[in-house]
């Protein structure tokens, strides 16, 4: 009796500083039981605008904020394919999901809700005790369940469900199972429900644009959090979405603000740039051993960190302009990347800021191994994946495919003494008019890092050679990965770039009129001084984002979707 | 006894050449005389199918046979298959148009004979793949749908799904395939008692319980996501299914035995881990076949930009099909070669093992049709017409065998046509553009 007690009054306490602290924020929402929780949705759920299957990350985030960070979800994830050119997020609102991946969620649900109804946990989650553990209590399980599934689903269950959710339970516990077997059941069900599964986003009409249609506030809530947090909504985000503060612009505009100063954007700002980035890659990796000796998995572990963490340094942490992005000296390094860089780090210290020297040619974004590497072959650097990459996930400029039937006998010819430099034999190939078209767009972006080798590491010459790292971009000359850096950091492309990306991010949908939405951004984004968080705002709040194009469903589909347990007053 | 021995062969590598020990078998008696019906319920012997993938093509000139027809002869890179020679037939000449549709390399030619679908772009199956449509009529009554697998540790590595964002990842671990064909859930169907688990009623019931809230999300929903939602609800119900087999006392089988486990091994695209992890992942899927938990499958040896490496290799099979010169004496790039011959050679382990296990007088093998096939002819140069095609297997006497045929320039859809025809998928035209074709490859069918 007095434990939900105590747990309740710990939630009073927490309730009032979740957007802003984070220790506390990592604590299970579910620990007690706010009062609010206790009502069904009072308003019929409306027409889907769109739905977006959960990440991998998104689940893990969600599962521990909910449940507490010491639920171990252990299980694979079926991949989201990202389409080419976007983000994962764009195929994420085109994902289903596979049986072999609904198997999957099967079984990691039920070893989720297995820990979570396990003897010693399970009082931490329930406001009440069952009257007899070892039957159905319909009454302890509603009261259990609904603010459960009010974290899970991101709004309040409808009566309808929690009849469904309750009814599972006690026929889980019925045949002398035990109340508690019950309501793993349920919860169970609950985790490989669409609607936890997908981040389901609801329509309501919008009173500002009669016969149109916009996001609601529960739908808000969770776009905000997923865009910003990259986890599901917490009490004070869903009470706010509850108390229909979302749709009101300036209250919208002050919540998001908060969220966007809290330290938890930085986990919204990994997510981002990693899908941008296409950290996916990193999983795929290989260098070869025998031509690398210095390369092994501490440093391939590294350098995915390496870069978030120097990402996160320069754009939240010291709230910098995303330009100065490409010229920054300062990164980190571990132990693990001290030999690639030259430095010492001993184990102990973990990750240490490190500052390269002026002069040195290791700056920015693309000084960093981690890109080096990942636009390489497995056995020797490639100044053409380089530029692509620069290209399409820096700058949005897609490069074509290479035609079919290519003759690369002048590239691959990396022992001949005539021709020792990778600008050299890419001369060569492209003599052939139909290659160079591409390589005249790619090989200028790649060429000034080829005194970085396959794996990040510096070098002067190839094959005794001296490397020349002259290039050009925008009909600006430059040397180096440092020239280049400030030739990137000088591009309108690139900021606009990174601007059409967030607001993708945000919706899981390329802007209907792209092009005029990513330089409207890029304008704002300038005014704001190029301030990630700036422009995470902008994407938040901006009303474009949260108005629903699809046209409203036929009315007896409608009709349908009011459910019979809400009477006539109920109705907005 | 030459019946234990083949089962002992076959088990033998599942753990790695360890010792096992075998239970004699005592279960001839289930099946009729020429073990294409079980004696016991009078019920058919089930009909598998599966695909087998490999990336980055072949030389050619040293692996198509010269002349079409039986009793073709073999070239250099399909010698391994010389003692099931007659229960394969080789495919060619068959072409892939793409209707002025970008030649995506490694992406439109594997995806093309699947969904005989040109692609814009990479955006993922742009339709269902046809073993799907065969999972529909085949693969409804079984523990499994179907069981995709990649030997190179790659779970995207798969051309198996029913398109719109939807793709059949495939297994990676030996031992978490392992887990998931042996581990909990699994009924030996030769056991003598079968006591229906209450976990896995409750759990049915529950799923049904989802399935359940279908009509109410559905209503809120547009087009589009709705027919997101509908593979969703399909999955679902192929969940329910599994649980419901999984209630049903299982018909013995005359060659199941239950594997014994296999443990943690390096899952990467080194040439010998892709190796061992094909081999062992074989065993387990033949033998869950051999069992009737699961009668289609999608084996992907390496994926089609083939990020397959060996020691010492500064670079990758991909990389080294555009970049390895031609060896002018030898009329082929020899490094390149050295993948393809690992190809094969895993390919004849794959049937060898699926005929390695006796179904009465006929094998597993004979039971199935296994289709194979790359993605490119020719990797240095991209090339999509007369991609490499094989099939194993007679499917229970329905497709003969022991042929090479030619497509004369038809287009590959062709081949999916026919091979759903012959599966039962009730289907007379296929394929969209130019790859839409009724005319089926008459020599295929019995």
């Amino acid at each position: 009796m007095s434990r939900p007690f105590r747990h309740r009054a710990r939630w009073a306490l927490l309730a009032g500083l979740l957007l802003s602290a984070c220790t506390v924020e990592k604590a299970p929402q579910t620990a007690a039981t706010p009062d609010a929780s206790f009502a069904p949705l009072k308003t019929p759920l409306g027409q889907v605008a769109g739905m977006r299957r959960l990440t991998e990350a998104q689940y893990r985030n969600s599962i521990a904020d909910i449940f507490g960070p010491d639920i171990k979800v252990a299980g694979r994830f079926e991949p989201i394919v990202r389409p080419v050119h976007e983000l994962i997020a764009t195929g994420a609102s085109a994902s289903t999901i596979s049986p072999a991946g609904l198997e999957q969620f099967d079984a990691m649900a039920r070893n989720i809700a297995a820990q979570v109804f396990a003897p010693d946990r399970r009082a931490q989650f329930m406001p009440c005790a069952p009257r007899d553990a070892a039957a159905p209590d319909a009454d302890c399980a509603a009261r259990t369940l609904m603010p459960i599934g009010r974290y899970l689903f991101r709004r309040p269950m409808t009566q309808e469900e929690i009849g469904a959710f309750v009814m599972m339970a006690g026929k889980g516990a019925g045949d002398g199972q035990g109340f508690y077997d019950g309501m793993q059941l349920a919860l169970a069900a609950m985790l490989v429900s669409p609607q936890f599964l997908y981040i389901i986003e609801s329509a309501e009409p919008d009173p500002e644009a009669p016969g149109s249609l916009r996001l609601d506030n529960h739908a808000r809530a969770a776009r905000l959090s997923y865009l910003l947090w990259n986890t599901t909504p917490n009490e004070a985000l869903l009470r706010a979405a509850d108390e229909g503060k979302l749709t009101d612009p300036a209250q919208l505009a002050a919540i998001a603000q908060k969220m966007v100063r809290s330290p938890r954007l930085e986990d919204g700002v990994r997510a981002f740039f990693a899908d941008m980035l296409l950290f996916e890659k990193f999983d795929e990796m290989a260098k070869d051993q025998i031509v690398y000796p210095r390369f092994n998995p501490d440093v391939a572990s590294a350098l995915s960190e390496q870069m978030l963490r120097m990402i996160v340094d320069q754009l939240v942490t010291r709230q910098g302009d995303y330009r100065d992005l490409f010229t920054t000296r300062r990164t980190f390094i571990n132990r693990a990347l001290g030999p690639l860089y030259q430095a010492k780090v001993s184990s102990m210290q973990g990750w240490v800021p490190y500052e390269f020297a002026d002069g040195d040619d290791r700056a920015g974004l693309l000084g960093q191994a981690g890109f080096l590497a990942l636009y390489s072959h497995s056995g020797r650097s490639s100044p053409t994946l380089r530029g692509r990459a620069i290209r399409e996930l820096l700058l949005c400029q897609p490069v074509p495919n290479p035609p079919g039937n290519v003759n690369f006998t002048a590239v691959q010819d990396v022992g001949n003494k005539a021709m020792p430099t990778a600008r050299i034999r890419l001369n060569a190939h492209n003599s052939d008019p139909v290659c160079a078209a591409c390589h005249k767009i790619t090989d200028p972006l790649g060429l000034p890092l080829e005194r970085f080798d396959g794996i990040g590491a510096f070098r002067r010459t190839e094959n005794d050679a001296p490397i020349d790292t002259a290039g050009v971009f925008e009909g600006t000359a430059f040397q180096g990965n440092v020239g280049l850096g400030q030739a990137l950091a000088a591009s309108k492309s690139t900021t606009e770039c990174v601007a059409g990306r967030a607001f993708q991010y945000a919706t899981g949908r390329m802007p209907e009129d792209e092009e005029a939405t990513a330089m409207a951004l890029e304008q704002g984004f300038a005014a704001d001084g190029y301030r990630i968080q700036a422009l995470f705002l902008r994407v938040a709040t901006m009303a474009d984002a949260y108005r629903v194009s699809t046209p409203p469903l036929a009315k007896p589909q409608v009709a349908m979707m009011t459910s019979p347990h809400i009477r006539e007053g109920d109705r907005p | 006894m030459s019946f234990t021995l083949d089962r002992r062969t076959a088990l033998r590598g599942m753990v790695n050449g360890m010792a096992v020990a075998v239970g004699l078998p005592l279960l001839d008696i289930f099946l009729d005389g020429n073990g294409t019906a079980m004696a016991a319920t009078g019920a058919p012997m089930p009909i598998r199918f599966g695909t087998w993938f490999w990336g980055l093509g072949v030389n050619p000139p040293r692996w198509f046979p010269s002349a079409a027809g039986k009793d073709y002869e073999l070239k250099v890179e399909l010698a391994s298959i010389e003692a099931l020679k007659h229960k394969v037939n080789i495919l060619g000449d068959f072409t892939l148009p793409l209707d002025g549709k970008p030649n995506l390399p490694h992406i439109s030619g594997g995806i093309g004979i699947r969904t005989g679908m040109a692609i814009d772009s990479d955006r993922g199956l742009p339709g269902p793949s046809f073993d799907v449509s065969i999972g529909d009529v085949i693969g409804t009554r079984t523990r499994f749908r179907s069981i995709e697998l990649s030997a190179t540790g790659d779970p995207r590595n798969s051309l198996s799904g029913r398109g719109n964002g939807n793709l059949n990842p495939a297994e990676v671990s030996p031992a978490a395939l392992y887990t998931r064909l042996f581990g909990a859930g699994f009924h030996d169907p030769n056991s003598a008692t079968f006591t229906p688990d209450p976990a896995v009623m409750a759990r049915r019931s529950v799923l049904s319980g989802v399935s359940d809230q279908r009509q109410a999300l559905e209503a809120r929903l547009g087009a589009a996501d709705r027919q997101r939602l509908d593979q969703y609800f399909t999955s679902l119900r192929q969940l329910e299914n599994q649980l419901d087999v999984q209630l049903t006392k299982p018909a013995p089988m005359q060659a199941c035995i239950v594997p014994p486990k296999v443990p943690d091994l390096p899952v990467n695209a080194e040439i010998e881990n892709v190796m061992r992890n094909h081999e062992i992942m074989t065993d387990l899927l033949v033998m869950a076949m051999a069992c009737d938990n699961v009668r289609l499958f999608n084996m992907n040896f390496n994926n089609g930009a083939s990020s397959l490496t060996r020691v010492g290799s500064t670079i990758t099979h991909h990389q080294l099909t555009h970049e390895e010169v031609l060896d002018n004496r030898l009329g082929y790039q020899p490094e390149v070669t050295f993948y393809v011959d690992k190809c094969m050679e895993a390919w004849t382990y794959f049937i060898k093992a699926m005929d390695a296990v006796k179904e009465g007088d006929r094998t597993l093998l004979d039971n199935s049709l296994v289709f194979a096939h790359s993605e490119t002819e020719f990797a240095k140069f991209h090339t999509i017409d007369n991609i490499p095609m094989m099939t194993a297997g007679s499917a229970g006497g329905r497709i003969h065998t022991g042929q090479y045929i030619t497509g004369d320039g038809s287009p590959v859809s062709r081949v999916g046509l026919t091979l759903q025809q012959a599966m039962g998928v009730p289907v007379d035209r296929w394929g969209t553009g130019s790859l839409e074709t009724n005319k089926i490859i008459p020599g295929l069918i019995v």
